[in-house]
């Protein structure tokens, strides 16, 4: 067991308690013990001054990939869970896409233990929906939420199936689970590898078209209000996607969103000079999107920002723009592009920020997470809300290096992270 | 006097050129068009270098007359198709450069599937690339010989009313053409099934005409592309037998046009699909002196992009006569 630790001087932001004063913090046995004015320091615990930094519930990711089992090569659990604490995430989702899916109990146990092993975020699998993530077959659902799974998701790709998707939505009632769901319809995404519009055409790329999502969004959520089911819709990116949640929201429907840090920050200009890094599914797409998007989480039609951290090796992006994988990392770039594009440009104020990048998915996935509530986990993020920094991929912790942001400033940087009590990231200067 | 035009690295788009360097172009191949007229169809301009024809893609048209610009100027060059190479054999794209440069080359001529592979190449070798094609972007030589040919018949670009009619979503001759038009000043328009025209295609700068007899109406210059069979067999549309009837370029349509149309197609023809003969072997049609301008347009540009100077070029094509 660690010693007890005093954070003093900072400035605490929980919405979760409607918070946002200079508070001291004292955790202890895993636990916030005491959030209050100039506490004493007990026997034995260590003091460490925050004076300008902010002091927040851990982060949360409701959406990553760290590729283990199969491509360890391009991230591990290990290496993902590392570099998700280096950006302030303290609970994560891992999807089930991997090589073989976790698609078992013991594959989820297997997830599980491994994320424990390695001691940095706590690792929360999300199993898939059907056997192989085939779309065929429901996978047993109640044995891997019985091993851990949070959630369940075929993500990678859509539930191929109506009917599936049915027969999830009402299954994962019994377990109160949602399903997440990547909301692609196939027959329009077709072989696209890019936002259908003016720059698909002038780049001689073929296109995803806005209602490649938009169709499946709608799809899904008319499901969800037959079932009763929770939905989760991943990484929305189109105006009329966010038009379809809003609507189903308002009759009542039990649908939730999320959208990632980059389809919060650039459109399919990013493309341009066939940039791979930018490559990604659903596609980067047009300023009227990102408009609406930003629009939408401010309303919240949509709830939280998870960041779709989806790792490829430098070799499979390095080459021509059809070839290379869709996906890009964002684990350790997610708070600073959040606060440059959403804070500092007045779309967000920092409390709401925080919101939802910790207690709203918390929420959504029932984690332990997302409170410094006296008594809940002491999952804490340290961080300089002013520092500016320009984002070098070959300091990342990540095994991957695939993101549009390289080279760029971004704002707010992580200073310390803390996970049940115990510090698992201080920077340094190599990072 | 203007000031001196001058060129960049490499040639992988007529969206990144200026009006300027297009005309310079077109000015450049004037002079070249007469060495490939003479008994001896040589000139030392291109003495010395190595240029290297990489064809990831099946082509006949564009290799052999890149093949001819080159040895017309005295390159040396070799040749490599995507069958029988270590293309073949799964190396990358960017190994199978390196290993090239390795060997110092100077220039690549590059024809490869992917959209972007010219640009892919350009930004990481020295050696000056040009684009022989890539994907569905654009075929910047073929752009370029399509409007010399117009300059030839019609004086000036500036002002002149040109439709591209066919699958203009994946055609890399539609988007150069587009460009380059466009920045000569000409009035460009498109037309072709629905399926088949792309997104957002206005936002460039044309106008888009629904059917083929409006084109006709509108048109001083038909460019009819290819309609390659994949596109039926993809769903765009439902049959050869269909096209030809409602977009085909027949006679009987072109009868009707208020103007003589001159009909530029950049190859290779599908007979009886996209242009019926009559119409491919006619008195307007363009055809074959757009292959005889190929030529002539690739020696301007490789001229240019070794770095020879736009007034010099009458006196490097003299050189051989001394």
């Amino acid at each position: 067991m660690s010693r007890p630790l005093v954070l003093k001087g900072g400035r605490v932001i929980d919405p979760s308690q409607k918070l946002d004063e200079r508070l001291d913090l004292l955790l202890a046995d895993g636990r916030v013990a005491r959030l209050g004015r100039d506490l004493d320091v007990p026997e034995g615990a260590e003091l460490v001054t925050v004076d300008g930094l902010v002091l927040a519930p851990g982060l949360v990711d409701l959406h990553v990939h760290f590729r283990e089992p199969g491509d360890e090569h391009k991230e591990t659990i290990r290496s993902g869970s590392q570099a998700a604490v280096a950006g302030g995430f303290t609970s994560v989702c891992t999807m089930p896409n991997t090589d073989p899916p976790i698609d078992d109990p013991a594959a989820v146990g297997f997830v599980r233990a491994e994320g424990q092993r390695a001691g940095f975020a706590r690792v929360y699998p999300v199993g898939a929906v059907s056997v192989g993530q085939k779309g065929e077959e429901m996978t047993e659902i109640g044995e891997l939420v019985a091993a851990g799974a949070v959630a369940v998701s075929d993500d990678g790709h859509p539930v191929w199936s109506a009917g599936l998707m049915r027969r999830a939505l009402e299954y994962t009632q019994a377990f109160d689970i949602p399903v997440f769901s990547h909301s692609e319809e196939l027959g329009l995404s077709g072989h696209g590898v890019m936002n259908e519009g003016p720059v698909s055409t002038v780049l001689g790329l073929r296109g995803i078209p806005n209602a490649a999502e938009d169709v499946a969004v709608a799809r899904d959520c008319i499901i969800a209000e037959l079932t009763g089911g929770q939905l989760h819709i991943q990484h929305v990116s189109t105006r009329g996607a966010v038009e379809i949640i809003a609507a189903a929201k308002a009759r009542g429907v039990a649908v939730t969103a999320e959208v990632t840090p980059h389809h919060l920050a650039l459109t399919d200009e990013a493309v341009r000079g066939y940039r791979t890094e930018a490559k990604v599914k659903p596609p980067l797409r047009s300023a009227a999107d990102v408009t609406a998007v930003r629009a939408a989480l401010l309303a919240g039609v949509i709830d939280c920002i998870a960041t779709d951290h989806a790792p490829h090796h430098y070799e499979d992006k390095e080459r021509e723009f059809d070839d290379a994988p869709f996906g890009l990392i964002g684990v350790e770039t997610a708070l600073g592009v959040c606060m440059r594009e959403l804070v500092v440009s007045g779309c967000l104020d920092l409390p709401e920020l925080i919101n939802r990048l910790s207690c709203r998915p918390a929420q959504i996935a029932r984690l332990p997470a997302g409170t410094l509530a006296e008594g809940s986990p002491a999952d804490v993020v340290v961080f300089d809300p002013e520092e500016r920094w320009i984002c070098r991929p070959e300091r990342f912790y990540s095994l991957s290096r695939n993101t549009p942001f390289a080279g760029q400033e971004l704002v707010g940087r992580v200073v310390m992270t803390i996970v049940d009590g115990r510090s698992v990231f201080a920077r340094g200067a190599d990072h | 006097m203007t000031a001196r035009v001058t060129f960049g690295k490499d040639l992988t788009d007529l969206e990144g050129l200026s009006a300027d360097q297009i005309r310079t172009i077109l000015d450049v191949a004037e002079p070249f068009k007469e060495i490939s007229e003479r008994p001896i169809k040589k000139v030392p301009a291109l003495r010395g270098k190595t240029i290297v024809n990489l064809f990831y893609e099946p082509s006949t048209r564009t290799r052999v007359s890149f093949e001819f610009a080159e040895k017309r100027l005295s390159a040396d060059t070799v040749n490599i198709s995507g069958v029988g190479s270590s293309v073949q054999k799964g190396e990358t794209l960017v190994d199978t450069a390196r290993n090239l440069e390795a060997m110092r080359i100077d220039m690549v001529v590059v024809r490869h599937r992917s959209s972007g592979a010219a640009q892919f190449l350009a930004d990481r070798i020295p050696s000056n690339v040009i684009n022989g094609g890539d994907g569905q972007h654009e075929h910047p030589t073929q752009g370029l010989l399509d409007m010399l040919t117009i300059r030839d018949h019609l004086g000036a670009i500036e002002g002149r009313r040109v439709c591209i009619v066919g699958d203009i979503l994946h055609s890399r001759v539609a988007r150069s053409n587009i460009w380059g038009l466009l920045k000569l000043g000409a009035e460009v328009a498109v037309c072709g099934p629905p399926t088949l025209i792309p997104p957002g295609i206005e936002a460039l700068g044309v106008q888009v005409l629904k059917r083929v007899e409006e084109a006709i109406e509108w048109a001083e210059v038909l460019n009819v592309l290819r309609l390659q069979l994949e596109r039926m067999e993809a769903g765009y549309i439902p049959s050869l037998r269909e096209y030809n009837r409602f977009f085909g370029i027949s006679v009987a349509r072109l009868e009707k046009a208020p103007r003589d149309i001159l009909i530029l197609h950049p190859g290779p023809m599908n007979r009886g699909v996209e242009i019926d003969s009559h119409v491919a072997d006619g008195p307007h049609s363009l055809i074959l002196q757009q292959v005889t301008n190929g030529v002539a347009v690739r020696m301007a540009v490789l001229y240019l992009l070794a770095g020879g100077r736009p007034e010099r070029a009458e006196a490097a094509k003299k050189e051989s006569r001394e």
